[in-house]
């Protein structure tokens, strides 16, 4: 074989061998985690996990019920408030602004708050809202994560609506359709189904954060459903029970990574796969 | 039967000769204009205003953190960036060990994360099984989807101790040896540190760049690979030189779009970093992230310094992320300029 | 034939004068000229890029869609100046209905289809909105075909079908005008020639206007015909004569296919 050649083929080689083991080792590592999980975690569901509140220092068993109510709680309300200001937000960028120069820097600034540290966000909302009414709460630990939220389901809207074929929405306006029966009725029907996944994803991402709720919703030691007061929350609780000397707080974290964790992945494949939508028709 | 409303209204007589049949048409058909233009006219002013909003948050993000950093500028001026002690018994505040911390930690990410998610994207979009495209890809992005605390407890308790007792001697007595990078290997063997920190982060942000890649890869023409192939290029060759060249803006904005990622990430770097106010020079020592000194100290910070301190470190954080993330957007739409397709 | 009499008899629908369009600073029509008569079918015929459909997009305004285009001069329609800023559109495409090439069904079922534009002038009861849509299917040929089928998407039909929904839902609303732009080109034969004959019913209740890239089909189904070129109008007058008897020799050359 030609010598020129064949060196060439070896480099080929070893490059392709090597992207192999980089998706290996991807993967390799999703594996792990989700193995620990699975082993660390599992001991601690049970029953008592989901009806009893949080133990306090020193006390045994106990379970998470306030942290995963106070989660779906402020999780649910978030999706509440960001589903349709994303949503409509995504329309005005489609359809009203196009290529102008506002829709062109909203969305750039979109794509910046998609990538923010989401700390900051936390702190963001701690000195408007948290700092003027002098003490933590529910609320403002949903709306740090709608801040999160919002910026997801604008983009995944913006960029769904703009697959729509010019000829469909010129054929709403051929009747004689005003523009906002064409924009929600015609054109973001034809892609519902892409933006309910990326509603969904934002809810999968909005679930497992953990720094905007730090200095917002706080944290509760007991049952409440009073939004005005700090909340019980999953992440936070899994962060505070992890690092603790107490045997059963540590169960319980695991156990509560474990929740989250195959929420949030069910989440992400139940989108990808009931709702998948390329291209509208 | 009968014509449509606006037919019977706008037929030929003038007002005062118009059928009964006919004022009735023409108002209910005016009445049915202004309603739509009304609604058209709301609609218009409440989808602007969402989205304006967001425009909004990111203002009120900065002015805020301006505000409740203030403080701390007018007490330590310019200097707080470069200052090394974060004391609060004494009150004294200097943002040195933090900025070195994140920007150590996701440079290491950085740099370990990019050969993997480049292999991950070239294995998905030149080597895979059609078949198998789909889970594998998704599977990939599922490790996006892990949440970031997830990320740290398992860094804290299974791969903390195997890196301190199996891997970090090894490097002591390999790298630890040479000279010059040889102090960044040296030090305490605890597991934890800037290096681990940089490790679970590498973890992190690999699909995310990966999946910007993949995507980036995607958009070079058929037609272009195949006159590589024609002229009996191997695939390896095609990636190196044609496909990577073409998307090259590309792969550096999904790089730089990660380093911003591992920069603001809290929770992951929070639990393996050691959360010490120590600078190093090793980087098997503990040390401090802006995110994490963020985390572990906001909620307890008492003096009224210490929160203007903390304030001004997320002011920096925001800043630098804010930098790179423009940085980023700006090379991904150079690359989508070029080729005309979106990002 | 006395053609002059003939001509009288006409009432014109719609009366363009003077037209001038333009994409930004190149200008897609010159100077257009032409009458669209009542309950006639006119045909706009000519080579690619001629401005044939550009010149049936201005007569329900559809360009107003596109910031940078824009239309001057004349087009009459009820009394009224269509391209003056004062006219509202909404109302003007509620009675001038427009069918695109490619076949438009919205995400809906294929009752919704059609209710949705009735919908917006016309209020309607359950009883009475069924009947409009049975009436509309049966004008477009197509409730033999959907009437088990009402509730299913209007996706899920053929594209012969979809067409003829579409041309269901502009017929629903009962315009006085119906634009058919390049109906057919992306169907079969088959559904090509149900949709000719469906315009040759059509054009008892409606004016039609058509474009069309395919002669033969102009001179099927048309009563009138405007032969363009590069946004100029060569010729118009009645289709017989226009393919038989061309006045100009640019016409002449177009039909003979010695040219386009």
């Amino acid at each position: 074989m030609n010598p020129v050649y064949r060196k060439r083929l070896w480099v080929h080689r070893i490059g392709i061998a090597l992207s192999i083991a980089a998706m290996a080792v991807g993967l390799f590592f999703l594996a792990w985690i989700l193995f620990t999980l699975l082993i660390k975690g599992f001991g601690a569901i049970s029953f008592a996990m989901f009806t009893e509140t949080t133990p306090a220092p020193g006390n045994e068993g106990g379970g998470l019920m306030n942290a995963i109510i106070g989660s779906l709680l402020m999780v649910g309300f978030a999706t509440l408030i960001s589903t349709p200001v994303g949503i409509l937000a995504g329309i005005y960028l489609a359809e009203y602004g196009e290529e102008s120069w506002l829709a062109q820097l909203t969305r750039f600034v979109t794509d910046i708050m998609l990538s923010a540290p989401s700390i900051v966000i936390g702190l963001f909302v701690y000195a408007i809202y948290v700092a003027n009414v002098k003490h933590f709460s529910g609320w403002a630990g949903t709306f740090a994560i709608s801040l999160i939220a919002v910026p997801v389901v604008v983009r995944t809207t913006d960029n769904m609506l703009k697959l729509v074929p010019s000829s469909l929405r010129e054929a709403a306006f051929a009747l004689g359709a005003p523009r906002w029966k064409v924009a929600m009725m015609v054109r973001l029907r034809a892609v519902k189904a892409g933006v309910i996944t990326g509603v969904l994803l934002a809810v999968a991402r909005i679930s497992g954060e953990t720094a905007p709720l730090l200095f917002t919703a706080l944290n509760n030691q007991f049952f409440s459903a009073n939004m005005n007061a700090p909340m019980a929350n999953l992440p936070v609780v899994i962060f505070q029970f992890a690092m603790s000397p107490y045997d059963n707080w540590r169960s319980l974290a695991w156990g509560g990574a474990l929740l989250i964790t195959f929420s949030v992945l069910g989440l992400n494949i139940l989108s990808r796969t009931l709702f998948r939508q390329k291209t509208p028709n | 039967m009968n014509a449509h409303p606006s037919s019977v209204a706008a037929q030929v007589a003038p007002p005062g000769q118009q059928t009964d049949a006919q004022q009735a048409a023409a108002k209910a058909l005016g009445s049915t204009m202004r309603k739509q233009r009304l609604q058209d006219f709301l609609f218009h002013k409440i989808t602007l205003l969402f989205a304006l909003s967001v425009l909004l948050v990111l203002a009120g993000i900065i002015v805020s953190l301006v505000i409740g950093a203030w403080p701390a500028i007018k007490e330590f001026g310019p200097a707080f960036i470069t200052t090394v002690e974060w004391d609060p018994v004494n009150d004294q505040y200097g943002a040195l060990i933090a900025i070195v911390g994140t920007v150590a930690t996701s440079l290491i990410a950085l740099l370990i994360a990019f050969p993997i998610s480049f292999g991950i994207a070239l294995f998905l979009t030149e080597i895979c099984p059609t078949a198998l495209r789909r889970p594998l890809g998704t599977a990939v992005e599922l490790l996006a989807g892990v949440p970031s605390i997830i990320y740290g407890m398992w860094g804290l308790f299974i791969f903390a101790p195997l890196f301190g007792d199996h891997i970090q001697p090894i490097l002591k007595k390999t790298l630890g040896q040479l000279p010059v990078i040889g102090q960044l290997f040296q030090g305490p063997m605890m597991g934890i540190g800037i290096l681990t920190a940089g490790l679970i982060l590498a973890v992190m942000i690999i699909p995310f760049i990966a999946s910007v890649m993949r995507d980036v890869f995607e958009i070079v023409p058929a037609v272009l690979k195949e006159s590589a192939y024609g002229l009996g290029c191997t695939r390896w060759e095609v990636v190196r030189k044609i496909v990577l060249p073409y998307t090259k803006s590309g792969v550096v904005g999904g790089v730089m779009l990660g380093l911003g990622r591992a920069l603001g990430e809290t929770m992951a770097v929070t639990f393996v970093i050691g959360n010490a106010h120590k600078l190093s020079w090793s980087l098997f020592a503990p040390g401090n992230s802006i995110a994490s000194t963020l985390a572990n100290e906001f909620a307890e910070a008492e003096s009224k310094l210490h929160v203007s301190s903390l304030f001004a470190l997320g002011l920096i954080l925001f800043v630098i992320t804010f930098i790179v993330l423009t940085a980023a957007k700006l090379m991904l739409m150079g690359l989508s300029r070029r080729e005309g397709a979106k990002t | 034939m006395n053609n002059a009499n003939f001509q009288a008899a006409l009432k014109p629908t719609l009366e363009i004068s003077g037209l001038n369009f333009f994409y930004g600073a190149f200008q897609g029509l010159k100077n257009i000229n032409l009458n669209v008569y009542e309950k006639k079918v006119t045909a706009f015929i000519g080579p690619s890029g001629c401005g044939k459909s550009t010149l049936l997009r201005t007569l329900n305004r559809m360009y107003d869609l596109y910031p940078g285009q824009r239309a001057e001069g004349k087009i009459v329609y009820n009394g009224r100046n269509i391209l003056e800023p004062g006219q509202d559109v909404n109302m003007l495409r509620a009675k001038v209905g427009m069918v695109f090439q490619k076949p438009t069904p919205f995400p809906m079922s294929v009752y919704e289809n059609i209710a949705f534009g009735v919908r917006l002038y016309e209020n309607l009861s359950r009883g009475e909105m069924d009947e409009r849509v049975e009436w509309a299917l049966k004008k477009a040929a197509l409730w033999t075909e959907v009437k088990d089928k009402l509730n299913k998407s209007g996706l899920s039909l053929s594209g012969g079908q979809q067409q003829r929904l579409c041309i269901a839902r502009s017929v629903a609303v009962k315009p006085d005008v119906l634009l058919l732009d390049e109906p057919t080109s992306a169907l079969d034969p088959i559904s090509t020639a149900k949709i000719e004959e469906l315009i040759a019913e059509l054009k008892e209740d409606y004016t039609i206007t058509i474009v069309t890239h395919n002669m033969q089909q102009a001179a099927r189904c048309s009563d009138y015909t405007a032969y363009m070129y590069l946004g100029e109008l060569v010729e118009f007058g009645e289709t017989d004569q226009i393919f038989m008897n061309p006045a100009k020799k640019e016409t002449q050359d177009y039909i003979t296919g010695r040219f386009g």
